[in-house]
């Protein structure tokens, strides 16, 4: 490998942006309403505009991007149904703010996958770091292998299911949607949970506040059933369901203070 | 925000590029803190004989019109120091204009050199090991690299640190890796906030500790050092230290032949692993890591209060 010589000048403008005069290098080789690019060369802004130029400008229904090398913020934003193919890894808050797009990533992803998601699909082949799915509203997240800490924090709809086990405060304040964890998960699930479902296939480590077993139905037996059968993961686990216990609910009560005043 | 890494070599011998690898991984992570920019590098021990690194004054620091004869004389001071414990002094080199590297032969009381060396006004001992050698200045790891020659540097394992200074001053008193004095060898980086640190610091200063900095991460290494004297392993007193230190933190202790991470019970810092048969990497982020490993990698995230050491 070379020898490190030159310091690597990142620099922003006042609004905190990077990279201001990226071009898009336009190098996809392109075939019908398929493309495929190397990523190896490219920064991360110029990865992003090639995809937003391919799908939005070129119509491109299908594109593959070869070595991402696990950079930050790759293949976020988009907002257009089409097929993304990652062969690598991403970093740092991959697919995150789209609404709409198929992904495929074959390797693993670092924090923050797919947070704010609005609709869509991602998968990942790998491993995911913490907080993957964070504020997650719709759309579907798959995990093959294992998740970080606090994933689905904040989830207000969509479905992430993990093939493998889950760090600690799993579910963490998530308002609407459900989990699925095969594996087994960490201390503190669900802490804080307002509503949503997690169903846990392995040993839970320890419940959060306010979060407790479910009763299971027909119709958890169908949503499990049926998300296993599209992302063709075979039958699934037998699974534990977690619901909020809704103690915490105190909308109505009013605050100490506010109630010495109405009495 | 701060970056951490680690890397050591499974496969022995002793003849690996880990300057230039650390610089490679530390500089990926340029955008985790660019305050200043710190390694502990080891190279294969040679018995007897003692590698110091000091820091004469801050880089950063008040420079008065006798700045440059008030270095000349700390550099005189110091070196007479050594010389006057009985330490067969073999090679003094100026490291940069305020810092110097010192190999001698000794074998009398560690502490005893140090504190005395300490006791020159604005001196600090960075390092003191038979294969440790900590260097650490502000800027990005490129600056500090060329700095300080490290390109070059052929040894076994090293670990890094890029700093965003949270908690206190931009300087090299605060900058990591710390030495974990006044043990030889042993070094701590640290990503993260310490919440029971004026605690440790009073029950560590009571023990005997000296303490150079305001840095909740000085803590980590003294609190080593303290566990280690009273008889526990590296990889004991680390899990030790899930449980007596609050806050959250993941850092990473390296020893003459041994490599270890620790996470605290919230797993709220990052750290990204890769194991292989010849080389073990771990990072704040995997972006580090593709630095050194140009190629698709399966990699991990350690859980929650895990403590894991390899050694080499």
């Amino acid at each position: 490998m070379d020898q490190v010589t030159t310091t690597e000048e990142v620099l922003f403008d006042p609004r905190g942006l990077v990279e201001l005069d990226a071009t898009v290098p336009k190098i996809s080789e392109i075939d019908g309403d398929s493309a495929v690019f190397d990523a190896h060369e490219l920064t991360t802004r110029k990865i992003n505009g090639e995809l937003r130029w391919l799908i939005y400008e070129l119509g491109i229904k299908n594109v593959t991007v070869k070595n991402p090398s696990a950079r930050h913020s790759l293949g976020t934003g988009i907002l257009s149904r089409c097929k993304i193919t990652f062969e690598g890894s991403l970093g740092y808050f991959g697919c995150g703010l789209i609404d709409g797009p198929e992904i495929q990533v074959n390797g693993r992803v670092g924090w923050s996958c797919a947070e704010n998601m609005m609709s869509g699909v991602v998968v990942i082949e790998s491993n995911a770091g913490s907080l993957a799915g964070a504020a997650l509203r719709g759309g579907d997240l798959v995990v093959k292998g294992q998740v970080g800490a606090r994933t689905g924090i904040d989830q207000k709809g969509g479905t992430i299911l993990v093939l493998g086990s889950a760090g600690s405060m799993t579910g963490f304040m998530m308002q609407r949607g459900r989990q699925i964890i095969c594996g087994d998960v960490g201390p503190g699930l669900g802490d804080s949970m307002y509503d949503g479902t997690i169903y846990v296939g392995g040993k839970v480590k320890s419940l959060g506040i306010d979060c407790v077993p479910g009763e299971w139905t027909d119709a958890d037996t169908e949503f499990v059933e049926r998300k296993f059968r599209i992302y063709g993961l075979g039958s699934p686990p037998e699974l534990q369901k977690f619901v909020c216990g809704k103690k915490l609910y105190n909308y109505d009560n009013l605050e100490p203070s506010e109630r010495k005043l109405v009495l | 925000m701060c970056g951490i890494a680690g890397i050591i070599y499974r496969n022995g011998g002793g003849e690996h590029h880990v300057g230039r690898d650390m610089t490679l991984m530390l500089q990926a992570m340029k955008h985790r803190g660019p305050d200043s920019t710190g390694y502990a590098l080891y190279r294969t021990a040679t018995p007897n004989s003692y590698v110091m690194h000091v820091k004469l004054a801050e880089a950063n620091g008040h420079r008065d019109f006798d700045f440059d004869e008030k270095l000349r004389r700390q550099r005189r001071e110091v070196e007479s120091r050594v010389r006057e414990l009985g330490a067969q002094v073999h090679d003094v080199q100026p490291a940069t204009e305020h810092a110097m590297t010192m190999v001698f032969d000794h074998d009398g009381d560690l502490k005893r050199l140090a504190d005395y060396v300490e006791d020159v006004r604005g001196v600090e001992v960075l390092s003191l090991g038979h294969s440790l050698e900590i260097i650490k200045d502000l800027g990005d790891a490129v600056t500090v690299a060329t700095e300080y020659k490290l390109n070059d540097f052929v040894g076994t394992h090293a670990i890094g640190h890029a700093r965003m200074a949270t908690e206190s001053d931009v300087d090299i008193a605060n900058a990591h890796p710390y030495w974990a004095y006044p043990f030889p060898d042993v070094a701590v980086v640290h990503n993260g906030q310490l919440t029971n640190y004026h605690q440790w610091r009073r029950r560590l200063e009571r023990a005997g500790h000296r303490f150079q900095s305001e840095c909740d991460s000085e803590i980590i290494a003294v609190y080593l050092a303290e566990r280690m004297a009273q008889g526990d392993s590296l990889e004991d007193a680390m899990r030790q230290s899930l449980d007596e230190l609050d806050g959250v933190f993941t850092y990473i202790c390296v020893t003459e032949d041994a490599l270890g991470m620790a996470k605290d019970e919230l797993g709220a810092k990052p750290l990204v692993l890769y194991e292989s048969d010849d080389i073990v990497a771990l990072a704040s982020e995997e972006i580090a890591i593709r630095k050194v490993v140009d190629r698709e990698i399966e990699t991990y995230d350690p859980y929650e209060s895990e403590v894991m050491v390899w050694t080499r």
